[in-house]
């Protein structure tokens, strides 16, 4: 019986204000520690009572927030599955559960197979014989979907781009082996050629994943978060964007005391575009919760549109504002209202001011500079990402832990290489071929058998 | 007229590679066995290559060994050479090969064979075998004699209506042209076990005064004496040399020109052949862009002048061959003694047995070797222990001995028999198996003497000199992790230097120092740090060192190996009873029947999905 521990999002995809991402199997609370932090510091999710929520933050890697979450724990036998169970509340959308999914198997957690709760629910006694056939419709169903969707997404391109990387890497254990079972016949390894076809298959996954990525970006979308001072001209902008009056738009501070978000395409991007409530200090309680939630939509959002007032200057509001950003990298500065005669923010202020920045001079009653604007929103979303010829791939959660284990044993070998006797590289290629493996079903180690005879003569 | 001849509890028919290790064992665990033969004179011959080991093979040989099975004892007595390859390549890959007098092979097995207690050997060509209720009761002579036995294990090897082809001339027979074995197949097709058809073939034989050796490089043994067997005594006997040489273009012209007259192309031979051996026209053909192949000629032995051109196999007509060869450098003179042939064999597909050999139809029936589609002296060896050992469990009314993956070789040979489709004769290749770090030939003892032990194959005195050498190991290896060497230690870093090796900068023991590729045990005895130790005390000392990490990852994908592994699936189970199986894999667990959860997710066919549905199945089961 497998015993390990398994997560996955339980919340059906899509847009939904929260998403559930599940853990199970014994050790899941004190996996999930590792990552998150409580927001009252002494709470410990250990001793914490099961079925109590505790707020906090789930943390990456480098220990920076994630997301906002709230965590429930539970104690075999008394959960779903019967055994110790973790729920992560996160933030809904696509983006942000897969992100936080992602950070839980980084600590080790393997992705759950279709249907794998119930199953374990089932043999923990958790329901009676009578519906052992029921579940097993649930597993059926479930891996039958998940079949057909890999099937559909493995047609065309996906599938020969993977099936190239496989061969590469098969080519590559396959001169290990016959080195190592041929030695006579086939002469001596060429290590050039090992490592320069490992390199090509770790650079195709590479490639493969950031393709992932923009396919994800154009499929899903971004959020970009409009944020200034009251009357600043955001809601304007938001309109400007929208090119249609929806937010009510007034001369008086504070009139868009909720959040208001809108979707728009650009340039074949979704995007959802949040309007953040003035954000300041006020006692008015309705508006402290409409600042509360526009500080949460900043932190989330890809990117933040930070608007100044070029009449009104820049003043200590400002400064406050723009200072609670985190993570400056994804700002846009926008300075509004450049069609007034008084100007009193110069360009050797936002060079002080915001040195790394894109600062964009535009008035969003004369529709100026939006153009420019959707042209960097679009640049900065697929940062980094455009550099790779768009392979036009879409790359499923499960395919991403099998191309990233793939990478991580290509890795361990390329190090290895020329360190330890050919017997141990082999070992991790057969993890590599393993992983990679995985995606097409391909028995990649049985192929590579095959193709020694095929490449090499061999005989007694 | 069939006449009672006399009755057995195991009978072994063929005494073959399979069949001597098959009865051997049979015999020492106590049961009465016959070994039956269709030729006193050709008992453990090797009809093919002069020589046993190498990569996974020599793992296999001293896997049988630790089990206490002949084949290492065996060629220990009767090589010819000795030599390690693979050095430098890592310790699961290092494997012992030997060059063996066919000769003196032969009559060591026999001797053996003679003087084993509890074991006749009969000269006999078995023509039935007589079951009742899906039992066996018995087999039946050529000559008429019936004996009567509870256990049949078939070795017969390429015997099967063997039917040898050389060019145009074909004709029944079995390997070196001994009779075939003709009327055994259709005994066993009667009692419902399925036939395939295999083909191999074996190079012409010269004669060692007609080979110009100056135009050959010489491939001597080693120099260091050698032995297979953990129990025998390390000699170096006088060694014979092989030699190295290599086709021309004008070898592959005569091919070419010839091509017509290869029974490969005219559709003659139809089994199939195996890829890792092909025919030296296969070769010509399929690798038409090189103008050399390398060719080694091996002595067959001290007896005689008889020489095996290894890479040559073939079954072109006699008068191309004598052409092809003498197209050879060093060859141009030379005269032919035995003529290269293919031979065609009818053989068991390896699905219709369970993991302990015994086949799923006929209770009591083993089939071992090359009758279930294998290829190779080591592998049928293996297989004939593993057959001869169930075969006396079974009389014992004692559960069968399966060795798993990740135990030895023999176990990743025979779960591949049984769980995938065989469509070649199969051979062993270090590639096959998921742990060949674990499997190394150096531990095999240290893996399988307890095993071996257990069902009474290894007797008093190998296990006394494998508990002492247990002993040693253990003793050493404290010694290594205890001694240690600070910085202040100034003879160690003057070792260090002097070796090319980074100083130490903290306290390290010997045992971490022995990770660093370029220290070894024999420096540290030089430096008189340790005591001298035995040569294969340092090589365990050394390889678990050295390869702790690597190994400890082995042993870690192992754990969850085993997890399946140990979740067994009883024979009895009736697929079609079990909802929500997918059809093919339903059909493909119906024929097999795993034994375990493990096996049944390694046979082609089965996916996780209709695991998973097992595993509900079987719960569901339990509960009611």
């Amino acid at each position: 019986m497998r015993d390990d521990i398994i997560g996955a999002i339980s919340t059906p995809p899509g847009e939904g204000g929260i998403a559930i991402v599940r853990i199970s199997g014994e050790g899941s609370i004190k996996k999930v520690k590792q990552i998150f932090q409580a927001r009252v510091s002494s709470k410990d999710l250990l001793v914490q009572k099961p079925f109590m929520l505790t707020l906090g933050w789930l943390k990456d890697e480098e220990d920076e927030i994630l997301d906002e979450v709230m965590v429930a724990t539970m104690k075999a036998p008394r959960s779903y599955t019967g055994e110790e169970m973790v729920e992560i509340n996160c933030h809904g959308g696509v983006i942000p559960a897969r992100r936080c999914l992602q950070r839980v198997l980084s600590t080790g957690i393997r992705l759950a197979e279709p249907g794998e709760f119930t199953r374990r629910a089932f043999m923990n006694g958790k329901m009676d014989a009578a519906q052992a056939e029921a579940v097993i419709d649930i597993i059926r169903a479930k891996t039958d979907r998940g079949l057909k969707l890999a099937m559909k997404q493995l047609e065309g391109k996906n599938s020969d781009y993977v099936k190239e990387l496989e061969d590469f890497l098969v080519e590559a254990n396959m001169l290990v082996e016959a080195n190592l079972d041929f030695s006579e016949d086939v002469g001596d390894l060429d290590y050039e050629q090992l490592r320069q076809l490992l390199l090509k298959t770790s650079a195709g996954i590479e490639k493969m994943l950031k393709s992932g990525e923009l396919g994800d970006i154009y499929k899903e979308g971004i959020s970009v978060s409009i944020c200034g001072k009251p009357n600043v001209g955001k809601s304007s902008l938001l309109n400007a964007l929208l090119r249609k009056e929806r937010a009510i738009v007034t001369d008086v501070p504070g009139t868009t005391r909720d959040l208001i978000e809108e979707y728009i395409n650009i340039k074949g991007i979704p995007v959802k575009l949040i309007d953040t409530a003035g954000i300041r200090e006020t006692r008015d309680l309705v508006e402290q919760i409409g600042i509360s939630r526009a500080q949460q939509a900043v932190r989330d959002s890809d990117l933040v549109i930070f608007l100044l007032d070029i009449e009104a200057g820049m003043n200590d509001e400002d400064r406050a504002i723009y200072n609670d950003i985190e993570n400056k990298e994804r700002v846009i500065v926008l300075i509004n209202k450049d069609d007034l005669m008084v100007k009193n923010i110069s360009e050797e202020d936002t060079k002080k001011n915001f040195p790394e920045l894109k600062v964009i001079w535009a008035s969003t009653k004369e529709d100026i500079g939006i153009q420019e604007l959707e042209d960097v929103i679009e640049k900065m979303a697929v940062t980094g990402l455009m550099d790779y010829d768009n392979l036009g791939l879409t790359v499923s959660l499960r395919q991403k832990e099998s191309l990233l284990a793939g990478k991580k044993y290509i890795q361990e070998a390329l190090d290895a290489m020329g360190e330890v006797t050919l017997d141990c590289l082999g070992v991790d290629l057969q993890n590599a071929m393993a992983s990679l493996g995985e995606i097409t079903g391909r028995n990649l180690k049985e192929e590579s058998i095959n193709r020694i005879f095929k490449e090499f003569c061999i005989g007694k | 007229m069939i006449y009672n001849a006399g009755s057995y509890e195991v009978i072994v028919i063929g005494a073959g590679h399979a069949g001597c290790e098959a009865a051997l064992a049979s015999a020492r665990m106590g049961c009465k066995t016959l070994l039956c033969t269709l030729s006193m004179e050709h008992i453990a011959l090797m009809p093919c290559n002069p020589s046993i080991g190498g990569p996974a093979k020599a793992q296999v040989v001293r896997e049988i060994d630790a089990l206490g099975g002949e084949m290492a004892i065996n060629i220990d007595k009767s090589n010819i050479q000795m030599r390690i390859i693979n050095t430098g390549k890592g310790p699961a890959v290092q494997a012992l090969r030997a060059q063996a007098d066919k000769l003196e092979y032969y009559r060591e097995m026999l001797k053996t064979l003679l003087t084993q207690k509890k074991l006749d050997v009969l000269m006999a060509e078995i023509q039935d075998i007589e079951t009742s209720d899906n039992k066996i009761t018995g087999v039946i002579t050529k000559t008429g004699a019936r004996y009567k036995c509870r256990c049949v294990v078939i070795t017969s090897g390429t015997y099967l209506k063997g039917r040898i082809i050389i060019g145009d001339v074909m004709y029944d027979g079995g390997p070196g042209n001994q009779f075939p074995a003709m009327k055994l197949s259709a005994s066993l097709l009667k009692n419902g076990i399925n036939l395939g058809r295999f083909k191999t073939g074996t190079p012409p034989r010269i004669n060692r005064r007609t080979v110009d050796f100056s135009k050959m490089i010489e491939q001597p043994g080693d120099e260091r004496a050698l032995a297979f067997s953990f129990i025998s005594p390390k000699q170096k006997k006088p060694q014979m040399s092989c030699w190295l040489t290599h086709s021309t273009p004008e070898t592959h012209r005569i091919v070419m020109d010839n091509i017509e007259r290869a029974p490969l192309f005219t559709g003659v031979i139809k089994g199939r052949g195996p890829r890792y051996c092909p025919s030296f026209e296969d070769k010509v053909v399929r690798f038409a862009h090189k103008d050399a192949h390398q060719l080694f000629v091996e002595p067959e032995g001290r007896h005689t002048e008889e020489m095996y051109v290894q890479g040559l196999n073939t079954s072109l007509p006699e008068d191309v061959q004598m052409e092809v060869l003498r197209s050879i450098p060093g060859l141009e003179n030379v005269r032919i003694m035995r003529t290269g042939y293919a031979i065609e064999y009818d053989y068991v597909p390896p699905s219709q047995l369970k993991l302990s050999l015994e086949t799923k139809m006929i209770q009591g029936l083993f089939t071992a070797g090359q009758i279930n589609g294998t290829s190779g002296y080591e592998e049928a060896a293996a297989q004939g222990l593993i057959a001869g050992i169930n075969a006396a469990l079974k009389i014992q009314e004692k559960e069968p001995f399966i060795l798993k993956r990740n135990e030895a070789y023999i176990g990743v040979l025979i779960d591949d028999l049984v769980n995938k489709e065989i469509d070649e004769p199969y051979r062993l290749l270090t590639s096959r198996a998921e742990y060949r770090l674990l499997l190394r030939q150096d531990n095999a003892d240290i893996r399988l003497t307890r095993r071996g032990r257990e069902i009474g194959l290894v007797d008093d005195t190998r296990w006394e000199l494998f508990n002492r050498k247990m002993d040693s190991i253990e003793n050493t290896r404290a010694v290594f992790q205890e001694v240690s060497f600070t910085p202040a230690d100034e003879e160690m870093n003057v070792f260090l230097t002097g070796m090319g090796s980074a100083p130490i900068k903290d306290r390290v023991s010997l045992w971490e120092l022995l990770k660093r590729p370029e220290i070894h045990v024999a420096d540290f005895e030089k430096m008189k740090w340790i005591e001298p130790m035995d040569a294969e005390i340092s090589e365990q000392i050394e390889v678990q060192s050295k390869y702790e990490g690597y190994i400890a990852k082995q042993l870690e994908q192992v754990k969850k190996f085993e997890r399946m592994e140990n979740r067994k699936l009883s024979p009895d189970l009736d697929y079609d009873e079990v909802y929500g199986l997918a059809n093919e894999a339903r059909q493909r667990l119906q024929d097999v029947k795993p034994t375990s959860m493990g096996q049944a997710s390694r046979i082609t066919g089965v996916n996780p999905a209709d695991i998973n549905v097992l595993y509900i199945y079987l719960e569901k089961k339990r509960r009611n």
